[in-house]
């Protein structure tokens, strides 16, 4: 029993081994996709609007990104170099 | 209040728009993607950290679509592991099949992380004080004097709360499964 006891305190060490904690910067980004999803909305409809930003925005994302307020880090920028695209 | 949530019932708040149930969804299953795509797929940093956002991304797109809320954690499996599988096969200059990419012991790793998924669920009936203690001693490997320093108790008594939290963790763990008591 004392065995059987131990191995079971040990296999619960081991599992709670088995997931350390991912990096907090991509739990933080992920938890704020909700946000983020907006800002994207946001930026694709002024893009619409605007064609000056729209070009701005096609020559250099980041910088066109910056220059208006959003930091582009925490921006899912793959999908709005997408939405950009079929927006053409 | 999201926390004791079951993954159904937090799947329909996150469907209804709510962030603080996102962010709990995030919070419950990001070790367990960050597992699977490091230990089960041996991803490095980069990739993986792309395979956790791609999951996440596609998890907050495709609520709407899930058949059984119940079965978010499986989905979410199954999405981690065809996209790990995606990176690896994108980053190879062979042309390699699933089968050519997949460990061959991904079943066990997959049965190995549910079994420890199930535990940490078990960990938050735990006092705050024991979830710390125990979560960065095995999970975060911290040392005695970390924690002691950290959480404002003698490190010199660490070792003997980590037993005692071990062992009502035990009590609680077989308390949910009961198939797991010692015969």
């Amino acid at each position: 029993m004392t065995e059987t006891f131990r191995y079971d305190e040990e296999r619960l060490a081991a599992l709670l081994r088995a997931l350390p904690p991912a990096p907090e910067g991509w739990v933080r980004a992920a938890q704020e996709l909700p946000r983020s999803r907006r800002e994207l909305d946001d930026i694709v409809a002024k893009a619409v609007a605007d064609e000056a930003f729209r070009l701005a925005l096609i020559e250099d994302l980041e910088r066109a990104l910056r220059d208006v307020g959003y930091e582009p880090g925490l921006l899912p920028l793959e999908e709005l170099r997408r939405r950009l695209s079929s927006d053409d | 209040m999201e926390a004791s949530l079951s993954d159904a019932a937090l799947v329909a708040r996150c469907r209804t728009g709510d962030e603080n149930a996102w962010a709990e969804l995030v919070n419950r299953f990001s070790r367990y993607v960050f597992a699977i795509a490091t230990k089960g797929f041996g991803l490095r940093a980069d990739d993986a950290e792309d395979v956790f956002q791609e999951v996440f991304a596609r998890t907050y797109q495709h609520l709407d679509r899930l058949r059984d809320d119940e079965a978010i954690r499986p989905w979410i499996a199954q999405l981690t592991r065809r996209l790990s599988i995606d990176k690896i096969r994108a980053g190879s200059r062979e042309q390699l099949s699933d089968d050519d990419i997949e460990p061959p012991d991904l079943d066990d790793t997959f049965d190995r992380l549910d079994d420890a998924l199930a535990v940490r669920e078990a960990l938050g009936e735990l006092s705050e004080t024991c979830q710390e203690i125990l979560d960065r001693f095995f999970a975060r490997d911290e040392s005695y004097q970390t924690i002691g320093e950290t959480l404002d108790i003698p490190s010199g008594t660490i070792a003997s709360r980590i037993s005692r939290c071990l062992a009502k963790l035990r009590e609680i763990f077989e308390g949910r499964n009961p198939a797991a008591e010692p015969s």
